[in-house]
């Protein structure tokens, strides 16, 4: 029966993608149209009958609401159309051959984040107001505040430039080049999971059932390992939905800083050149990456949590 | 327009340059001896952006003309120094109206995959590049030959182009004026050959790796889309003998702080450039690899004259000219070494004696007092102060210049300016339509060494002139300029087009630009430049003096 609920949660859930994402698909486009310039202005203006064989190869002599239904129909097939800036590829391959890197340093970055953040949240909630709550909720505060465009650097000069140990940036898929990206990417997710653990362990260490189980004479590792776990958790798997979605779609900053060719620039340089096909391509995936994991999220959620399945039987 | 994020952390630490020092160069018929050479020939070259594509009709930007200089050969090249000698024609004849010009392939002119490279590639290539549905940005390139502007605009077939083969190795173009810089453009991208049987076999992707085939001095062997691009030697080429770099991998890193950071960890041999923030230790810890040569660029304010307070205005112009401090802005402001200039055309323009004007040998108290005349004289006063807008695209470089150039006017003439920043293409939009802009960011990097195309955008009807400057004088000779063949004439008529657009003052002249880099001190065989072209195909590497293995390592270890 709970089974029944969690499907019938899950089908609901997928209905609303649809009109979601053709919203995100309209507004993206007519934002980036609204925008002054176009992808072929540059500092050296074309002459005109150059500026109109562009126009029309890529089909921008055509009325806005003509090229937003052939955008549609692209779409449709899967296909995001070719770059305007990197001419000699299709933004489907710019994307098929960035998202696997963002992905890798992403999601490694969100496994070492889940891992050390609810360990040191769990720890500190446990050693409450001692120098070992202190200290790891000061930690957390550096790594929330201080922003990565300051520790990529600080990284590199220390490890690549002084020390010599790893490389300053560049990427071929092995493990030393992962190293810097992964930990700029993770410290602050890792600060910000370790802070909402231990505020959330606190509470569920406060409640009643908690204090029942304990006084019941049930030992620790068991009242925290099955009792409290699972509820103080909620908040983190809830905050990790959004979370994963931006890292494994890469950061503009982290990207830049080690030269990692992922698809995280690609927002932004996109915008900047208004390289519409790109940013189109770019923000329709993104939103389909977010759409997914929120959906994951809330699976998880009616799982962890029962009263989500009752509240949706209203 | 890369944007540095902070480059604080290189200051203090870590004292002079212990990067591995060169071997003594030993040179034998102006090449040098093996025994000098490293062991690994491999050239890293740091390209700023990822290059928007290697389909040389298509190349636009700096970055993608680097790259495809080492592929491709037009019929004429560059030397080290910039001069134009035979590429792959190996001499010419120019008929006497100019208007004519006869080139001769060389007989082992070949493509990559070892196919022979002949006129009609040639004629196919340029008609290519011609053709509208090509749709090159930089088909004005090809203006100069016969019918090119009516084959871009569709109205004549590409077939009507002033291209023709007239034997197995013999070309010949027609143009419609005689353009004495015509074998200048030649060496451009949107003049070189393309493979025909590769183009049609692969379509777009003919620029892939395994699918590109070239003929110049490299070939394509990866592309990693915005991580690398690898190339090889290629054993077809003409001057294979003389090439040492065995492979080049060009590293688009769009960050100066990062890219110092991978020359420093030792990763790299050649940057795109350098943090515009700290010439100032670089020039005291890497001495021997900082490299500043000037280049073919003008950096300048324009006044829309099609706006007040600048309509009708003279006086008020050369004011506003004149107040400005250009020494102190090159010294205390920018930094890099830039040149003051008062004139257009920079200095290093091959045959050209530039028209400077009688202030820039004035001292600045001089032009001080004369600027403050004029002021008053166009009738402004410290009650009634001009109040104007500087408009630049958000750099920190352009709010820099700005912020000392609106300082200056206030402290000469009491002048009120207020600074406005725009995102890049607004910015553009925005010159282009002359409705807002009174003071605005400008500036050109010249397409080819010839004093024209400065000129040029100070025509009537120039796409660039978001001036809204118009001379008739000036119109008409530079139209008599283009068909003018004997190079003295033409040379005292471009000397007059500048002088006349510089009393005019459509524009505020700051400085030349200049290419700034580090260039690792064992890299040899190139040299400054003003087109800041570098084709790899002359350079090697020399051994280390204390010489481990030759390969680049982080120099940590050692110190002095």
């Amino acid at each position: 029966m709970i089974q029944e609920d969690i499907v019938r949660h899950g089908i609901s859930r997928l209905m609303g993608l649809v009109p979601t994402l053709l919203m995100l698909i309209t507004i993206a486009f007519f934002l980036i149209r609204v925008a002054p310039g176009g992808p072929f202005d540059s500092e050296k203006p074309l002459p005109p009958e150059i500026r109109a064989n562009l126009d029309a190869k890529y089909h921008l002599d055509e009325p806005l609401i003509q090229q937003y239904f052939r955008y549609l129909g692209q779409i449709l097939v899967l296909d995001f159309g070719p770059s305007y800036q990197y001419k000699d590829w299709t933004v489907n391959e710019l994307i098929a051959r960035g998202f696997p890197v963002s992905l890798t340093i992403g999601a490694l970055a969100m496994v070492l984040a889940f891992v050390l953040g609810t360990l040191i949240g769990i720890t500190a909630a446990l050693r409450q107001n001692s120098w070992v709550d202190y200290g790891a909720m000061g930690f957390a505060m550096l790594g929330m505040s201080i922003p990565n465009f300051v520790i990529a650097p600080a990284l590199i000069l220390l490890l690549a430039v002084n020390a010599g140990w790893l490389p300053a940036g560049g990427w071929d898929w092995s493990i030393q080049r992962m190293v810097l990206p992964v930990i700029t990417l993770a410290l602050p997710v890792i600060a910000y999971i370790a802070r909402l653990t231990r505020g959330s362990m606190i509470e569920v260490l406060h409640s009643n059932y908690i204090r029942t189980a304990r006084s019941k004479g049930l030992p620790k590792r068991i009242v925290i390992g099955r009792h409290a776990l699972k509820p103080a958790l909620l908040p983190v798997i809830s905050y990790m939905g959004p979370a994963t979605a931006g890292l494994i779609t890469g950061s503009v900053i982290v990207e830049q800083i080690y030269s990692i060719p992922g698809i995280g620039s690609y927002f932004v340089q996109g915008a900047l050149n208004r390289d519409y096909t790109l940013v189109m391509g770019v923000v329709i995936f993104y939103g389909v990456i977010i759409i997914v994991l929120n959906f994951i999220v809330d699976m998880l959620y009616a799982w962890l949590n029962p009263r989500i399945r009752y509240d949706e039987g209203r | 327009m890369a944007v540095s994020c902070g480059g604080e952390g290189d200051g203090p630490e870590g004292g002079r340059s212990s990067r591995p020092q060169p071997v003594e160069e030993v040179l034998l018929d102006g090449r040098p001896i093996p025994s000098v050479l490293a062991d690994e020939q491999v050239l890293i070259r740091g390209n700023g952006e990822e290059p928007q594509t290697l389909d040389p009709h298509l190349a636009e930007g700096v970055p993608s003309g680097h790259i495809l200089r080492d592929l491709f050969e037009g019929l004429t090249t560059e030397a080290p120094d910039g001069r134009i000698i035979p590429g792959a024609a190996s001499r010419w004849n120019i008929s006497g109206d100019g208007l004519t010009y006869t080139f001769y392939l060389r007989r082992d002119g070949a493509w990559s995959n070892g196919d022979a490279l002949t006129a009609e590639d040639f004629v196919f290539s340029i008609r290519r590049s011609a053709d509208p549905v090509t749709a090159s940005n930089y088909g004005n390139m090809l203006y100069p030959i016969a019918s090119a502007r009516e084959v871009l605009s569709g109205e004549l077939p590409t077939d009507a182009l002033g291209v023709t083969s007239l034997d197995r190795f013999t070309l010949q173009i027609t143009l419609t004026d005689p353009t004495p810089y015509f074998l200048n453009l030649l060496a451009h991208p949107s003049l070189y050959p393309v493979h025909r049987a590769s183009l049609e076999a692969h379509g777009r992707r003919f620029s892939r790796p395994g699918n590109l085939v070239s003929n110049g001095a490299y070939m394509l062997e990866e592309w990693a889309i915005r991580s690398h691009i690898g190339l090889v030697k290629n054993p077809n080429y003409h001057g294979v003998d003389d090439v040492i770099l065995e492979r080049v991998r060009y590293l688009p890193i769009e960050d100066q702080s990062t890219e110092l950071k991978t020359f420093r960890a030792g990763e790299m041999h050649w940057t795109y450039e350098v943090p515009n923030n700290q010439f100032k230790w670089l020039r005291e810890n890497y001495p021997d690899e900082l490299v500043v040569s000037p280049w073919l660029g003008s950096y300048f304010f324009g006044f829309n004259l099609l706006r007040e307070p600048f309509i009708d205005s003279p006086d008020l112009r050369r004011a506003l000219v004149l107040a400005i401090d250009r020494d102190v802005l090159t010294d205390k402001v920018t930094q890099f070494g830039e040149l003051p200039s008062y004139n257009l055309v920079p200095p290093g323009v091959t045959d050209y004696e530039p028209a400077i004007p009688d202030y820039a040998s004035w001292t600045q108290e001089e032009r001080e007092a004369e600027a403050r005349r004029l002021y008053a004289l166009a009738g402004y006063s410290a009650e009634k102060p001009l109040r104007v807008e500087i408009r630049y695209n958000t750099s920190e470089n352009h709010k820099k210049v700005a912020l000392a150039i609106a300082s200056m006017w206030k402290q000469v003439l009491g002048a009120i300016a207020t600074l406005v920043n725009e995102e890049w293409k607004v910015f553009l939009q925005n010159r282009d339509q002359q409705v807002v802009t009174q003071v605005f960011r400008a500036g050109w990097i010249g397409d080819y060494n010839d004093p024209h195309t400065f000129l040029s955008l100070f025509h009537s009807d120039h796409g660039l002139n978001d001036y809204g400057y118009s001379n008739s004088t000036v119109d008409t000779l530079l139209q008599e300029i283009s068909s003018e063949r004997i190079p003295g004439r033409r040379q005292r008529m471009m000397q007059e087009t500048e002088r006349i657009i510089i009393e005019d003052d459509p524009i505020l002249l700051v400085y030349t630009y200049v290419t700034r880099r580090l260039v690792d001190s064992r890299v040899r065989g190139w040299q400054d430049n003003v087109m800041d072209h570098h084709y790899s195909r002359g350079m090697y590497i020399l051994k280390a003096r204390s010489a481990s293995s030759g390969r680049a390592k982080p120099a940590d270890e050692g110190g002095e």
